[in-house]
């Protein structure tokens, strides 16, 4: 049975609108809703599974960042995961922490728990990179399932539905493997609350990227984070005749 | 300064995004070399070969490249690095690029930079965060530059006026078991390609069924438009997933993009709202998809389609 890790990130909540700080150097995140990323939570989903089929013995959430990621490993503790690991990189450290270093913290902390599968969101809803898993599976020369949309677990190996830009693909990846969800993996579950008073008790073990022998040192420089270009709403037209005139006024038909 | 572009083709020929990547390649400037890997990618190379601006193809022959998976192509990508010393490698930021780049750049201890709109210099590139909700300008300080290139926000460049010269790279140490390619559904269509449509029609739960996406697809076969759908659509299984336009599904931005009973999430928005021009088709009159449309009709799908359609002659 397969010891899995799954990769938690800490991310302001999907439903919020997202507003740029003044001085252009990043979004404000003070007094903001934040959740697990929702991509993190199918992965969470995914390993919970395998663990309730048998086919997973023992879960492990990670989370990098500041205090607050606990948050998010207890989240994943509600949901079924065993234990969670806190690796705490806060202030300028966690402004440029990047799928990079958190690849190799994962590649460490996989090694240390002796894990053979990792499941993370196919990418964070903050800076959209989609890159962990694969950086990940680098580190370790394992084989990447990215964007699974179904794991169908083997003994030595599993094969796993891709979703792809001209539809699936399916491919056999041996085990240990790396692999990141996509939406459609399934639906997580909710935390009830007698799971999350469990939650309470179950073990989170916290270190720093030292510890693991992490580099994380900045690899990029933020130069300035700004608005979009803002759309103006344009006219309610009265029927689908004023519709057709508009398009033929644009020169579309 | 030299930039390697990683081809997307499919073998018999190219996929479209390279021609993006190619024209941020010239952006970025120095020469550009481009790698065919495939298992007869004969086609795909003669396609570029007409490229302009190009100092030579590099083409990579092996049935270790079937399937095009990361696992093979990493090892490829990684020698003829050590063998050229490239200070960027480009592929465009599709499902391909994506899952490619990443592998390459951890082992080359490089940080990423995935779905770049905008190229301010050599090392300073420009890309959306939160879903586009915000816009951040970085500098990458390693070495060497690995970027993802968005289609939509580079120019097809037209592969004509060169005639680069092709060289054969060796693919020894590429084959490996430890991801093998079982097969693929792909999705059959005659319209155009979602991602380089001129004219696009979405389509969001208010369609309320699969079935009843033919309302879109009589009025897209009406404008020569590539059908999607919102990431609503596709969770409800009305069609599938390559259809979905958003922050996880495919970015457009076509000459016109027409939402039929899409609510406008924002993950929705930003997979469309740098369209030309936006037409939102909705009964409810609070829909956030009017807030970035240019016109808007609120109105019952399923009187306004059939009629617009028909009215399209």
């Amino acid at each position: 049975m397969a010891r899995v890790l799954v990769g938690v990130k800490r991310v302001i909540d999907y439903a919020v609108k997202i507003r740029v700080k003044p001085d252009k150097t990043g979004v404000v995140t003070d007094g903001v809703k934040h959740s697990m990323n929702p991509f993190d939570e199918i992965a969470v989903e995914e390993a919970v599974r395998m663990k309730e089929k048998k086919l997973a013995s023992e879960i492990i959430a990670v989370s990098c960042g500041p205090t607050q990621a606990q948050d998010v490993i207890r989240t994943a503790l509600a949901m079924g995961v065993d234990k969670g690991i806190h690796v705490e990189v806060s202030g300028a450290e966690y402004e440029t922490l990047q799928p990079i270093h958190v690849s190799k913290i994962l590649a460490k902390l996989t090694e240390k728990e002796k894990a053979d599968m990792i499941i993370v969101g196919k990418q964070a809803i903050d800076d959209d990179s989609n890159q962990t898993a694969q950086m990940t599976a680098a580190a370790l020369d394992w084989p990447q399932a990215t964007f699974a949309s179904k794991i169908e677990n083997g003994d030595k190996e599993i094969t796993v539905t891709r979703e792809v830009d001209g539809g699936l693909e399916t491919i056999k990846c041996k085990l240990p493997a790396v692999i990141s969800a996509d939406l459609r993996l399934n639906e997580p579950r909710y935390a009830t609350l007698p799971n999350i008073m469990k939650a309470k008790k179950k073990p989170i073990t916290k270190m720093t990227p030292k510890d693991l022998g992490v580099d994380v040192s900045p690899r990029i420089t933020v130069v300035s984070v700004e608005d979009p270009p803002v759309r103006q709403a344009g006219a309610i037209l009265p029927d689908v005749d004023a519709l057709v005139g508009k398009l033929k006024e644009g020169g579309h038909i | 300064q030299s930039t390697l572009i990683i081809a997307e083709h499919d073998n018999k020929g190219l996929n479209p995004i390279t021609q993006n990547a190619l024209t941020a390649a010239k952006k970025i400037g120095g020469e550009i070399s481009v790698l065919v890997a495939g298992t007869k990618c004969g086609p795909a190379a003669e396609a570029l070969a007409k490229a302009n601006g190009l100092s030579k193809i590099l083409i990579a022959e092996s049935d270790a490249f079937n399937g095009f998976t990361a696992e093979s192509l990493t090892p490829l990508i990684i020698s003829t690095q050590k063998q050229f010393n490239y200070t960027h490698i480009i592929a465009g930021a599709s499902a391909f690029g994506k899952a490619l780049l990443p592998r390459v750049a951890a082992k080359l201890d490089v940080s990423p930079v995935s779905d770049v709109i905008g190229i301010k210099s050599p090392d300073t590139f420009v890309r959306s965060i939160y879903a586009g909700n915000a816009i951040q300008t970085m500098k990458a300080n390693d070495p060497i530059k690995i970027i993802s290139v968005r289609g939509t926000s580079f120019e097809a460049d037209k592969l004509e006026g060169g005639s680069a010269k092709t060289e054969t790279v060796p693919t020894d140490g590429c084959a490996t078991d430890m991801t093998v390619f079982v097969g693929q559904q792909l999705s059959k269509s005659d319209r155009p390609e979602l991602t380089s449509a001129k004219v696009v029609v979405s389509g969001g739960r208010g369609l309320k069924s699969g079935d009843n996406f033919k309302l879109l697809y009589d009025l897209a076969d009406k404008l020569n438009a590539a059908v999607g759908a919102s990431r609503a659509a596709v969770d409800a299984g009305f069609v599938p997933n390559d259809l979905q336009v958003g922050q996880t599904g495919k970015i457009v931005a076509p000459d016109l993009y027409i939402a039929v009973g899409i609510s406008g999430a924002i993950q929705h928005l930003a997979g469309m709202k740098d369209s030309k021009t936006i037409v939102a088709i909705n009964k409810d009159p609070e829909a956030p998809i009017f807030q970035v449309a240019d016109y808007g009709l609120v109105a019952d799908l399923f009187k306004a389609v059939p009629e617009l359609t028909s009215k399209l002659s």
